[in-house]
């Protein structure tokens, strides 16, 4: 049951990742995807509201009768979110305009409360941080990783509108990678994010199921070498 | 002796898919014919590019996934999907819009899916929208119709340069060669507020519908009817969306007759004719029962005249085809023929 820390990032990160394999929150996934400031911001924003709901929930899991703990997750979530999105408008306002309703939709992202409920009720507050953390990462991965392929097919840049996130020192990173690009409007539009997550998933199983192979292959080797 | 031992059928009927395809390619040649005279040599050059980026894409995800070459490669599918699409692209896109969506088609829309048989869209007409959806521009600019005899149209070297290095001739005006096609006119027209009559006077009608294009219209009719006549494409499909299609717009004409226009406009427009007999009927993405094919007809016709009486682009054949491609199975699921000999429910 109890997992190492190692165990516990990578799960979050890559084996249960919220996009790819679990499919959670595939609304704010499709619809913020268009590019990779997009994903990025909306991707931290998560991961703080998952880091700091789980903290909460797993310092007051003995003061909670298991009976209404939907009801006091919802409302420590709902906290989080609201804090979250205030912070972004203090701080952040471009990346606050331009995510609109998707930040305060944070609180309906099912892998949030699915964290609440499946690790930082049973589990201490240390791991339930990394485990915060670390689900948010990876959903944060998935974001920016669509948000990638969607920007470059569909406007030939990267880390466009940078500065929204880091200010005016980041209008230099944008990178145009394909110049004179005329723009292939399906990537950005809503059919492009679920057609390159659906790539991104074939992906994704295409590298497990090599990885597993090579794991298989492996003693097979070691046998050999022994024998030799 | 030893004897092979063959279970039945034993006397094969003469269809195959590969015939049926090599059909549906026969019946569009009158069509094809017309709209190279025309519109110019485009159309041919937008077929063969199709047909050849079409049977390299099928070569190469065939060979991803491991399957034998040679029996599907001579089925002809992947290039009956190459001209249906190639045919409702405009004669002068530039080559790499063919490419995107024979690309899309084949690899997106059929392979993806499983392959032939397996599509649960019509793969020419994903590629026709995921063009229409991402340039608008290019896909909407088609030649104005001359014959190709006239001094005034491009030659084959000209369209060839124009297709692949984007290098429209000198010796003409730039908007001499290309303008807005007829359904385009009209509804741009009638949303100025102008009368159908006032809009029927402008010189990209005919005598019917658009000028050029009724012939090709005529063309694919004769086609269709040839086809369905050879039982190579179910005749409910598109009795079922021309006649629907022929109601609405008459109900509608009817009502206001400068509103509106007249139902041979709408059957003779656009995507109407090639649409009903030859993408709609589409064995593998279609409806596959006697009465679910008649509701998926009616269901297209319907859906052709409401996306453009009312919606956002010029024609819909394609939007509607993919939207009864969607209700096909739920059709099908419904109007299955009761079992001969079982009770009625």
């Amino acid at each position: 049951m109890s997992q190492s820390y190692r165990e516990i990032l990578k799960n979050g990160v890559w084996t249960q990742n919220t996009g790819f394999v679990a499919l959670l929150g595939l609304c704010p996934l499709l619809a913020t995807s268009n590019s990779v400031v997009n994903g990025l911001g909306l991707g931290l924003a998560t991961t703080l509201v998952l880091l700091l709901s789980n903290v909460a929930i797993s310092l007051i899991r003995n003061l909670v009768r298991p009976e209404v703990r939907i009801p006091v997750f919802v409302m420590v979530i709902a906290c989080v979110v609201t804090a979250v999105e205030l912070a972004m408008h203090a701080f952040l306002p471009g990346l606050y305009t331009v995510l609109g309703i998707f930040i305060p939709l944070i609180v309906t992202n099912c892998c949030v409360i699915g964290r609440a409920e499946a690790f930082a009720f049973k589990n201490g507050v240390a791991k339930s941080a990394v485990d915060g953390m670390a689900t948010g990462l990876g959903f944060t991965l998935a974001l920016v990783l669509l948000g990638a392929l969607r920007e470059i097919l569909g406007q030939g840049t990267l880390f466009g509108q940078a500065e929204l996130l880091f200010g005016e020192a980041g209008r230099g990173l944008t990178l145009h990678v394909l110049d004179d690009y005329r723009g292939f409007l399906l990537a950005i539009l809503p059919p492009g994010a679920f057609i390159g997550l659906g790539c991104l998933i074939a992906i994704k199983n295409v590298l497990d199921a090599h990885a597993k192979r090579r794991a298989a292959a492996k003693p097979a080797v070691a046998l050999q070498e022994v024998q030799a | 002796m030893r004897f092979r031992t063959v279970t039945s059928p034993h006397i094969l009927g003469e269809t195959s898919v590969g015939r049926i395809m090599r059909r549906v390619l026969y019946a569009m040649v009158p069509g094809i014919a017309a709209l190279v005279w025309f519109f110019g040599w485009g159309v041919l050059v937008n077929l063969s590019l199709a047909s050849g980026i079409a049977l390299l894409a099928e070569a190469a995800i065939l060979a991803v996934r491991n399957k034998p070459l040679a029996l599907y490669l001579n089925d002809y599918s992947a290039v009956v999907t190459a001209w249906l699409l190639a045919v409702a692209l405009p004669p002068l896109a530039p080559w790499w819009l063919t490419v995107i969506g024979v690309l899309a088609a084949i690899v997106v829309a059929k392979h993806l899916y499983g392959g032939l048989g397996y599509n649960p869209f019509n793969p020419a007409m994903i590629g026709y929208v995921v063009l229409l959806i991402s340039f608008p521009r290019e896909m909407s600019t088609w030649p104005i119709p001359h014959g190709i005899d006239q001094a005034h149209a491009m030659t084959l070297w000209e369209t060839l340069q124009a297709v692949f290095s984007g290098v429209q001739p000198a010796r003409f005006a730039p908007d001499a060669l290309t303008g807005a096609t007829p359904l385009d006119v009209l509804r741009t027209q009638l949303g100025l507020g102008l009368t159908v009559t006032e809009v029927r006077n402008s010189p990209v009608f005919g005598i019917v519908a658009g000028s050029g294009w009724e012939w090709a219209a005529l063309g694919f009719l004769a086609g269709g009817l040839w086809l369905v006549y050879t039982k190579a494409a179910a005749w409910q499909i598109p009795a079922g969306m021309l006649g629907t299609l022929a109601v609405i717009s008459t109900i509608f004409y009817g009502i206001d007759p400068q509103r509106y226009a007249p139902p041979w406009f709408h059957l003779w427009s656009g995507a109407a004719i090639f649409g009903a007999f030859f993408i709609a009927t589409d064995p593998v993405t279609a409806s596959t029962t006697p009465r679910g094919r008649l509701i998926y007809g009616a269901g297209i016709g319907l859906l052709v005249y409401l996306i453009r009486g009312f919606g956002g682009y010029p024609d819909g054949v394609a939007f509607a085809v993919l939207l009864m491609n969607i209700a096909a199975p739920t059709i099908d699921l419904y109007t299955r023929p009761r079992v001969f000999g079982a009770h009625r429910e």
